[in-house]
């Protein structure tokens, strides 16, 4: 495809729009990411932003436009296929399998991966106990790497807040992705947290070779480790630059404070 | 009571109790993932007796052979049951699923009446479950002592599958959120078929046993034992797999022993068991080991 000759774009969103009944709720929306970017997403709130990585993962079908991954176009596929495709996303509310343990949290992606069946399952078959204690592996050694080792067997409901951010992050991890979409990571962390998380954020960009887009209202995150920085209101995209260009921009201003009127 | 009838009594409970919570499952598996109250599974539990009667009876197949086969093409009915019926409202608001149940329901119903008739028919059991075994004073009947000792070993499989398997884990996750289960790659539908197969099995291994106790079938036999282990699965707590074994051990026990103590009561024996559903639907609707209810966002 022409996409991925255009040197390593990883995602592209072409011309997409989404309406919801009479709500145009992401109006003509284009982009392209660049393998290993880190691309910021803002605007006010209902800007249409959680839609945009919605459209993405396959949870909502645009109205029209194309959503390309690598060069194919993923537009209207699946969720578990965009999934297992190479796209992960954490939410803006934590959504973790609160009952389940740490550890099963990140094992619940490889479930696909395995190749036994559910008879071999159920009986416990060497060929199913080496692929599970395989799979067990790689999550430890996941966990080991976003420093949540010593947690494996609690349940990931008891975690304090910060852990849990970091466990969604983990899990989206474990479907091997290529493309990692972050939802307002910083929501409700205090700054040294949110500090914390900064670096863990470029750590696992440069660790696991991934891309990420992500969503931020904490503008110190955003302009701290966006590279490049998209901007929407009502569905519409109204600036995109680096940090700077868009802390001056006066459209985007105006967005978030209001225009003045004469 | 003397301790002859108490035991005799006692037994008779958990028999009947461990064939509650063996349907009783299969409501709460499919309620935890889908929060569908499936009406057709007590007449799944009916189709899995006829399998049973159709393999012995008319085959000549020796009592093993059949049971498991009876088992395995009713978890296979179910599947088709999900595929067929439910599959294509999952999307649907919810109120058109549960009127899609009670729609298959009624249809398997209506199929049993026409292709195997209105007839009771007479239930071969194996011999061992006639058989009467003498525990301290009491003469207990066979099938007392094998129901539950069946259910329990099928029960523990099943707690060896959902916690042990990694599709147990697919289930468990589904059920506490199932957008989210499909962002990790895990295909849903094909989770949520193995959860009919499951639950069906269950319920095909309860009409079988619940055919050795009460050796008449007819295609209607499934109704009363279904509301039961609904009741029961509401008491223990909806969705909640270990709820619904403790709520069908008790909902059975609850049924055997107000009759024992109180015979003059016995015509009663189902409006008590329903009035205790209607009594926790206004005092306690989580039932007993369920969480208190939260809005998903």
């Amino acid at each position: 495809m022409e996409a991925r000759t255009q040197n390593g774009v990883v995602l592209t969103l072409d011309h997409v729009t989404i309406k919801f009944g009479g709500l145009v709720a992401v109006n003509d929306f284009c982009l392209d990411i660049r393998k290993g970017e880190l691309v910021g997403l803002i605007g006010p709130n209902g800007a249409g932003k959680t839609t945009v990585f919605n459209i993405v993962t396959g949870q909502y079908a645009p109205t029209s436009g194309r959503v390309l991954f690598e060069g194919q176009d993923i537009t209207g596929w699946r969720p578990d296929l965009v999934a297992a495709a190479g796209i992960a996303r954490t939410f803006q509310n934590v959504r973790l399998f609160t009952g389940l343990t740490v550890l099963d949290n990140v094992l619940v992606s490889q479930h696909l991966r395995l190749k036994s069946s559910f008879l071999s399952a159920a009986f416990r078959l060497p060929s199913y106990a080496k692929e599970d204690a395989e799979a067990r592996a790689r999550g430890m050694d996941l966990l080991q790497r976003v420093g949540l080792a010593d947690l494996a067997r609690e349940q990931a409901g008891s975690l304090p807040y910060g852990q849990q951010r970091r466990l969604e992050i983990a899990r989206a991890l474990a479907t091997n992705p290529r493309l990692l979409l972050l939802d307002e990571p910083a929501a409700g962390m205090n700054p040294e947290e949110t500090t914390q998380l900064m670096k863990f954020i470029c750590r696992i960009r440069d660790e696991f070779g991934l891309t990420v887009f992500l969503i931020e209202h904490d503008m110190r995150l955003v302009m701290g480790i966006c590279e490049r920085i998209r901007v929407i209101d009502y569905g519409v995209s109204i600036a995109e630059g680096t940090p700077q260009e868009i802390q001056s921009d006066p459209g985007v201003i105006a967005a978030y404070l209001g225009e003045e009127e004469d | 009571m003397t301790l002859e009838t108490l035991i005799q009594q006692l037994m008779n409970g958990i028999s009947l109790g461990s064939l509650y919570a063996l349907i009783a499952i299969g409501y709460t598996m499919v309620y935890g993932i889908l929060r569908l109250i499936n009406f057709a599974h007590s007449d799944i539990f009916m189709v899995g007796a006829y399998f049973a009667f159709f393999f012995v009876a008319v085959f000549h197949l020796p009592w093993a052979v059949s049971a498991i086969l009876a088992v395995v093409l009713t978890a296979a009915v179910g599947m088709i049951v999900d595929r067929a019926a439910y599959r294509p409202v999952r999307n649907a608001p919810r109120i058109s699923a549960l009127i899609t149940a009670v729609g298959v329901s009624f249809f398997l119903e209506n199929l049993g009446l026409v292709t195997v008739g209105a007839r009771p028919k007479a239930f071969q059991r194996p011999d061992v479950m006639s058989k009467v075994v003498p525990i301290g004073p009491a003469a207990v009947s066979g099938v007392s002592i094998w129901v539950p000792i069946l259910s329990l070993a099928l029960l523990a499989l099943l707690l060896f599958i959902v916690h042990r398997t990694k599709v147990g884990m697919a289930m468990r996750s589904v059920s506490t959120d199932i957008e989210t289960t499909r962002l990790m790659g895990v295909d849903v539908d094909r989770v949520i078929s193995y959860t009919f197969a499951i639950g069906s099995a269950l319920a095909a291994a309860g009409g079988i046993m619940w055919a050795c106790k009460y050796p008449q079938i007819n295609p209607l036999m499934g109704i009363y034992p279904g509301w039961k282990a609904f009741t029961a699965a509401v008491v223990g707590g909806i969705g909640n797999i270990t709820g619904a074994m403790i709520g069908g051990f008790l909902i059975g026990l609850v049924e055997i022993m107000t009759v024992a103590v109180l015979p003059g009561l016995s015509g009663y024996r189902d409006g008590i068991i329903f009035t205790l559903l209607l009594v926790f639907l206004l005092i306690r609707p989580t039932g007993i080991l369920g969480e208190p209810l939260k809005e998903k966002v």
